[in-house]
């Protein structure tokens, strides 16, 4: 009998058909791998068996009894936990304050925290799930507090656990830790729902994998069956270049000339301490890196957000290291941001107001601080129709197009200002297999157009189909920079992390302390936020 | 999502724009509504006071002149308030600045002496609107420059700006005798009332001019709205306030001064507000005093929230409010009911406006139940 089963769920938001009768099956010590891009409703399907949405229609059976879950206590009492993408854990309790929460043992409102730092320790390694319960959540890496996550499922009794796009925020390495995790937890008869749009994951973890695709399931397939080409058919419904082919490399003349560049964070630290590289015309480099290592700060003094604390940024013969945003646009510097709904997109701007933001006070589309309506509007239809991007009109708000084709227009934007420096910032965040081939094409098109390109990425894959060069930054410093075909993700993930010497082995340790240490910092949430499903 | 499923964009902007237009008008009516139930729970009779407070605010030509009089400053101040809103700003304090209108005009006014109305009304204005601006000016810069919340400081600048003119009226401009004013604006400096411009015959064929004591005033608020629309919509002014009211985190990376922007705008409600006082002091009370106002600058944000922050829709808003105070006396005299209830109704909208949240949970309740029985 499965632990978990779903018949004809059907979840409608407003004008929305979110889950179009979803029918699944989950069964004892099974992964079951649920598949699809964004919007496919793989999150919102969960979020309902979570009891954090209620369906309209269907119903659900936990170990064959029809259940009615309206909220997630509910659902915890079920043995259904969950993992969520953003972790709600408070960050100045410690490790066992956050897993007891809410289950605190105890009497008169006294919690026993004796009892419950051994209750952690139990469980913790019963599932091989090492962490110090004593620690503090602000302290812990990004891996550590999803393991604290898991654990606190764990502790509140979840048989059947909930992991959405858990790999969104983790290196390789932290990626593999967590699927040997995953492995164990089945293994001691859990049963594991893994929400992934990522085709590599499930053909490395998945035992059956559930493919969704506009709120329905679309198909249901093995590992041994299927290959990331078909998966990728399957869930977008066309073919999908998944690596997208690239010409050979054309340096030009140099164009962006960054030396001994520091900069300070947000906090008073260097984070960027004497950098310094170049970026060619025709030519794509990459900053590889954990996040949180520095990236966010050389970007933010290259497109001159943030005012270097020493050294010179030169593009092309101007030297703009002391430059403001607005001159650095007027430099012929573009920037897709890493967070486009922070910095990309005036999200309740309509399309055109959108595409002409940063050249909204220059000719054509102002003259004397009266804007042109007609310029800018035939400017945006003719993005629209280069960049395919779907909208009915240029006057829809930006908010109502699916992260994609969001993504598109600041693309569209930041490429059609014929920059002379794109500098893309995870520039497929949060995309789908779709759109990512997109943006990849538009950049190997500047690249191919003698532009050149800095991206700064933290998706290996990424970086290594589209760099000619990879610079490699951990601590504020380029570790480690690697010529074109030099470097395998593996490879960029050990210097990525700290290392410096021979070849991690396959099995090594996660938790070392440099390892820790290298991947620590709240950076790397703040750098995954995903696409909302 | 195919598009099968989606409610397309276009029928999200209509329903946006349904959503901004109606859920006003249901604020209003619920306001009014639970408004109805306050008078007949008081035992009054809610059918007499409204039936009154109709023909006072909008029932002969000079009930609708009043409904006109009380709506003017309220426009200019929603403006102000509604400008501020959408640079991400909240002026509270619109009252100090149109109090600092209303003394630069009345001392501009008194200085001018015998200038022709067409040089003395418009240095006025501007004199006003400076004043107001520079009452902003301050509160403006502590923000973009140290952050200090615009809450607090534009309503201590509010103290200061009243106590100053409570000072002035009762020190050095006051007029000699016992009341605390200044001398009256000559006729050259004064706005005139719509009526007076109409000949009698005129306005025996053509009831309607009768507007008693609606005055010029009610002119330059509705060409201020409209400028103000524009200002918004087509200048980079105007898209870089909203650009940064909006995400000032993309305004700032597509190199917007957003620090700028904050100055300016609030510059321009401070600006909006004073002109207000300038309207107030030239058509209605034509010298100053310090209960000038009643209020006008905090009624204003009532108004800017009720109009969505929209400058167009800051007239319909305000006028909502100059007619339920227009059709206070004659509720009262009429009906016997308190004017007070008045102050309950427009607290209501306010309570209503902000619990807009309330509102949309119904309308989303509806949208969700016609829903689930279409499907």
């Amino acid at each position: 009998m499965p632990v978990l089963e779903l018949r004809d769920v059907t979840k409608v938001f407003p004008g929305v058909l979110a889950n179009d009768r979803v029918s699944f099956s989950l069964e004892r010590g099974e992964i079951l791998a649920l598949l699809g891009e964004n919007g496919a409703g793989k999150s919102t399907i969960m979020n309902v068996v979570y009891g954090l949405l209620s369906a309209e229609g269907g119903e659900i059976l936990v170990d064959g009894q029809p259940v009615r879950i309206r909220s997630p206590r509910q659902a915890i009492d079920l043995g259904i936990g969950m993992v969520h993408q953003h972790f709600m854990l408070v960050e100045p309790l410690t490790v066992t304050e956050n897993i007891v929460l809410g289950r605190e043992p105890g009497k008169y409102g006294v919690i026993d925290f004796k009892t419950a730092r051994m209750r952690v320790e139990e469980i913790s390694d019963r599932y091989g799930l090492k962490v110090d319960p004593d620690a503090r959540i602000v302290d812990l890496p990004v891996g550590m507090q999803q393991r604290v996550e898991i654990l606190k499922a764990l502790y509140q009794g979840a048989r059947v656990l909930i992991l959405d796009e858990p790999t969104a925020v983790l290196t390789p390495q932290e990626v593999r830790e967590l699927f040997r995790v995953v492995r164990s937890l089945v293994d001691e008869g859990l049963s594991v729902v893994f929400i992934t749009h990522k085709l590599e994951e499930v053909m490395a973890v998945a035992d059956r994998i559930l493919v969704m695709r506009a709120g329905r399931v679309v198909g249901e397939t093995k590992p041994a069956d299927t290959d990331d080409i078909g998966l990728a058919r399957m869930m977008v419904g066309r073919d999908v270049v998944l690596r997208v082919e690239k010409g050979e490399s054309v340096p030009g003349e140099p164009v962006l000339e960054v030396s001994d560049l520091r900069v300070m964070g947000d906090r008073g630290l260097e984070a960027v301490s004497g950098v310094s590289f170049s970026v060619h015309g025709g030519e794509v480099v990459a900053v590889a890196g954990v996040s949180g290592n520095g990236q966010t700060e050389l970007v933010e003094a290259v497109i001159g957000l943030r005012r270097p604390a020493g050294g010179t940024i030169v593009l092309k013969d101007a030297d703009i290291t002391q430059a403001n945003a607005r001159r650095s646009i007027e430099a012929g510097v573009s920037h897709i941001p890493e967070d486009r709904h922070r910095r990309g997109l005036v999200l309740q701007f309509n399309l055109a107001e959108n595409m002409v933001l940063g050249d909204h006070r220059v000719a054509p589309y102002t003259n004397a601080g009266i804007m042109k309506p007609k310029v800018i509007t035939a400017m945006a239809k003719k993005r629209i129709a280069d960049y395919d991007i779907r909208t009915p009109s240029e006057t829809v708000s930006a908010e109502n197009l699916s992260g994609g084709n969001q993504q598109k227009v600041v693309v569209a934007r930041e490429i059609g200002r014929n920059p002379d420096l794109l500098v893309a910032a995870q520039p497929t965040r949060g995309l789908d297999v779709g759109a990512i081939e997109f943006v990849h094409r538009q950049i190997l098109e500047e690249r191919a157009n003698g532009k050149a390109v800095l991206l700064v990425s933290l998706e290996l894959e990424e970086v290594l189909s589209l760099a000619d060069r990879i610079l490699v930054m951990f601590e504020g410093r380029i570790g480690r920079e690697f010529g074109p075909g030099e470097a395998d993700a593996e490879t960029l993930g050990y210097y990525m992390t700290g290392g410096g010497g021979e070849k991690l082995s396959e099995d090594a340790p996660y938790a070392t302390t440099a390892e820790v240490r290298a991947s620590s910092g709240t950076g790397l949430q703040d750098g995954a936020r995903g696409e909302a499903e | 999502m195919t598009e099968a499923h989606e409610t397309t964009p276009i029928q999200k902007r209509w329903m946006g724009a349904a959503l901004k237009v109606g859920t006003p008008l249901i604020s209003a009516a619920l306001a009014i509504g639970v408004g109805s139930i306050i008078v007949w729970a008081s035992g009054y009779d809610p059918g007499a006071a409204f039936a009154a407070l109709f023909q006072g605010a909008l029932g002969t030509p000079k009930a609708i002149g009043d409904t006109m009089l009380k709506s003017t400053p309220l426009i200019l101040t929603g403006l102000a308030v509604a400008y501020g809103f959408r640079a991400g700003l909240f002026n509270i304090g619109a009252e100090g600045q149109l109090f600092m209108g209303g003394l630069a005009t009345v001392a501009l006014g008194l200085a001018l002496g015998d200038v022709s109305w067409f040089l003395a009304v418009p240095l006025m204005i501007v004199a006003a609107m400076a004043a107001g601006a520079s009452w902003a000016f301050i509160p403006a810069t502590l923000k973009a420059r140290i952050g200090a919340h615009e809450v607090i400081t534009t309503m201590m600048f509010t103290y200061i700006g009243r106590y100053l003119v409570g000072w002035l009226v009762n020190g050095p401009m006051k007029e000699p005798g016992g009341i605390p004013q200044t001398y009256a604006l000559p006729a050259n400096a004064q706005l005139p009332r719509i009526a007076s411009l109409f000949s009698e015959g005129a306005k025996g064929a053509v009831p309607l001019l009768n507007l008693g004591r609606a005055h010029l005033g009610i002119v330059v608020a509705l060409l201020a709205a409209l400028a103000v629309w524009l200002i918004l919509k087509y200048t980079t002014l105007g898209y870089e306030n909203r650009a940064v009211g909006y995400n000032r985190w993309a305004s700032e990376t597509a190199g917007i001064s957003v620090q700028w922007t904050t100055v300016k705008a609030l510059c321009i409600s401070g600006a909006l507000a004073g002109l207000a006082g300038a309207v107030e002091v030239m058509g209605v009370h034509h010298r100053l005093f310090d209960q000038f106002s009643s209020g006008f600058g905090f009624t204003g944000i009532a108004v800017a929230l009720l109009a969505k922050k929209h400058p167009l829709g800051v007239i319909p808003a305000a006028f909502l409010f100059g007619a339920l105070a227009a059709g206070a006396g004659t509720m009262q005299f009429q009906a016997d009911v308190p004017q007070k209830i008045i102050s309950i109704i427009q607290a209501l909208v306010i309570f209503f406006v902000a619990a807009e949240e309330i509102v949309l949970w119904f309308v989303r309740r509806r949208q969700k139940e016609a829903m689930s029985h279409a499907g």
